[in-house]
């Protein structure tokens, strides 16, 4: 693992240079470490793919100390006898899969060359990793997608997603939590609040996802709005 | 409680603290203050706390009317402060009584004024902070928008104290962009290195709390597929057209273009001021060296105090 300075109060860890599910539940264990023994010191802790960006208080410590600590503690973590465990939460989802909600989902089941239930089947079968937060408060990017089923983001991104919106971008997904701009291709949308100000965010680096196909009568009983 | 009620709250207006910590792997902006020079030396006329949040007014033309006694303190960019009309000068406390009406003008030189009250402006808090990111939409998070009601945490009573004048910034003097090579710096060839450094750039019109968008001779981008990383406060970032993005308080908590280095908070606050069409440098520096600046700079904050005849001292 490699301890390197970002800026005048940043340390970024990486763990890897590829998208490797593996490796989440390994940078949240060492995220936990940090903030167990260096939480005095630490301002945030950022997980995202292979890489671990740990902030610090320039009032408090300064470089050389807070990186000899932040390396002890990633080595003891790095002990094969830590007791890593790799299942994370498991949230489920429920999304209304159609194409007054998902204005790609169309175009995404004729790019695979399914029918649009075989699209939902591909997408709805997976139990997805949350890799990194990040874009907008309570984004989560997750993956990763049925490769027959992984699209492109669009060359124009939409200047309006409405919030809860499905989306695929590559071999990635997400829901939206709030409006936004995005050049996901929309598939469908969640009925469920991803943010709120009171409880934050529903999703965290490491959960696991599933995405449970409901009706329209379901999507609306349960809040969705069209 | 004594409050100041905005008027006209000029083309933005914000609450800035510190910003939001132990949040942004939620996907949450920092937020925060954009200029620490400025927004430090407008709590410490007013011996607040550290933290005390400001009204960040960016470009002037800001009006607001006093509805009790307050002791308010404005620094940063060069504008008129006026209270009822009559001019008074920035870099001070003033005494508000109430009925009195604040303005300020459009700003000369610098973006970005603090309007500090004795105790610091009090209102909800989020994540442990009053600031407030526009981009985010969060209800009560926004802008500070026409008759919105600041409340202060004390009512008046501070000496009239002035900011030495040496410590008064020019926000037009050149400015050099002290950089830490960090995250995909390796990656840039040495002609980019090269040209990022001796080649001038201007801060573009595309500016923001957010970022600011530099514009010059494209650098050449590293031809690597990056996953998206941590990002931290000043990181360069240069998209395929090689124009170099300064990422300030505002900014998205990760990303996935190669970032060339980081520019030292202390130089981010100095960019904060600087408008479109400004020219300004990069130059390589020493983590060392700007850490301990930095260092020294929030120690004399920490460290300094008032005499009774209004001289700052190291306690």
């Amino acid at each position: 693992m490699i301890v390197e300075a970002v800026g005048e109060n940043g340390l970024l860890i990486r763990f890897g240079e590829e998208m490797d599910e593996a490796l989440t539940p390994y940078i949240l264990h060492v995220r936990n470490a940090i903030a167990a023994q260096l939480g005095h010191w630490v301002t945030d802790l950022i997980p995202a793919y292979t890489t671990l960006l740990c902030l610090y208080d320039v009032r408090k410590v300064d470089f050389r100390r807070m990186r000899n600590a932040v390396q002890a503690v990633v080595n003891e973590a790095a002990d094969p006898a830590s007791d890593i465990d790799g299942t994370g939460r498991l949230v489920e989802l429920p999304v209304y899969y159609a194409a007054e909600v998902g204005a790609d989902l169309q175009a995404v089941a004729q790019r695979a060359e399914l029918s649009i239930e075989e699209t939902i089947e591909r997408h709805s079968q997976r139990t997805y990793r949350v890799f990194a937060m990040g874009f907008s408060p309570g984004f989560a990017f997750m993956g990763s997608v049925d490769p027959h089923i992984a699209t492109p983001r669009k060359d124009t991104p939409r200047d309006r997603v409405p919030a809860g919106s499905v989306g695929i971008a590559n071999r990635q997904t997400a829901v939206y939590p709030s409006v936004s701009p995005g050049g996901w291709n929309l598939i469908g949308r969640c009925p469920y609040r991803l943010f709120s100000m009171d409880t934050l965010s529903l999703l965290q680096t490491g959960d696991r996802v599933r995405f449970r196909p409901i009706d329209r009568d379901a999507f609306l009983d349960a809040g969705g709005e069209l | 409680m004594t409050t100041l009620r905005v008027t006209k709250p000029g083309l933005r207006a914000t609450l800035q603290d510190e910003g939001r910590q132990h949040s942004q792997h939620l996907g949450l902006a920092p937020g925060g203050v954009a200029d620490l020079h400025a927004w430090h030396w407008a709590n410490k006329l007013l011996d607040n706390p550290p933290h005390g949040a400001c009204v960040e007014v960016l470009l002037g033309q800001f009006e607001a009317i006093a509805e009790g006694s307050l002791s308010i303190a404005v620094t940063g960019a060069s504008t008129q402060a006026c209270i009822n009309g009559e001019a008074v000068g920035n870099w001070q406390t003033h005494h508000l009584s109430k009925g009195d009406r604040l303005t300020l003008t459009e700003t000369k030189s610098g973006l970005i004024n603090y309007i500090a009250v004795s105790g610091g402006w009090q209102g909800d808090t989020f994540c442990n902070s009053r600031s407030m990111t526009p981009r985010e939409g969060l209800a009560g998070f926004t802008v500070i928008g026409e008759d919105t009601t600041l409340t202060a945490a004390r009512e008046a009573g501070h000496p009239k104290r002035f900011v030495p004048a040496h410590f008064i910034p020019d926000y037009t003097s050149p400015l050099v962009l002290r950089v830490v090579p960090s995250y995909q710096y390796h990656c840039f060839d040495n002609a980019a290195k090269a040209a990022f450094t001796q080649q001038l750039y201007a801060v573009s019109d595309r500016i923001d709390r957010m970022g600011y968008r530099l514009s010059g001779p494209a650098l050449d981008v590293p031809n690597i597929q990056l996953l998206s990383e941590g990002i931290a406060l000043g990181a360069v970032q240069v998209p395929a057209d090689g124009q170099p993005i300064v990422l300030l308080n505002d900014r998205q908590t990760i990303g996935g273009y190669p970032k060339i280095g980081t520019v030292a908070a202390l130089d981010c606050s100095k960019l904060s001021q600087r408008g479109p069409g400004t020219d300004v440098r990069f130059a390589f520096a020493d983590l060392a060296d700007i850490q301990g600046e930095r260092m020294i700079f929030e120690a004399f904050f920490a460290q300094t105090g008032w005499t009774d005849d209004g001289k700052l001292i190291w306690r």
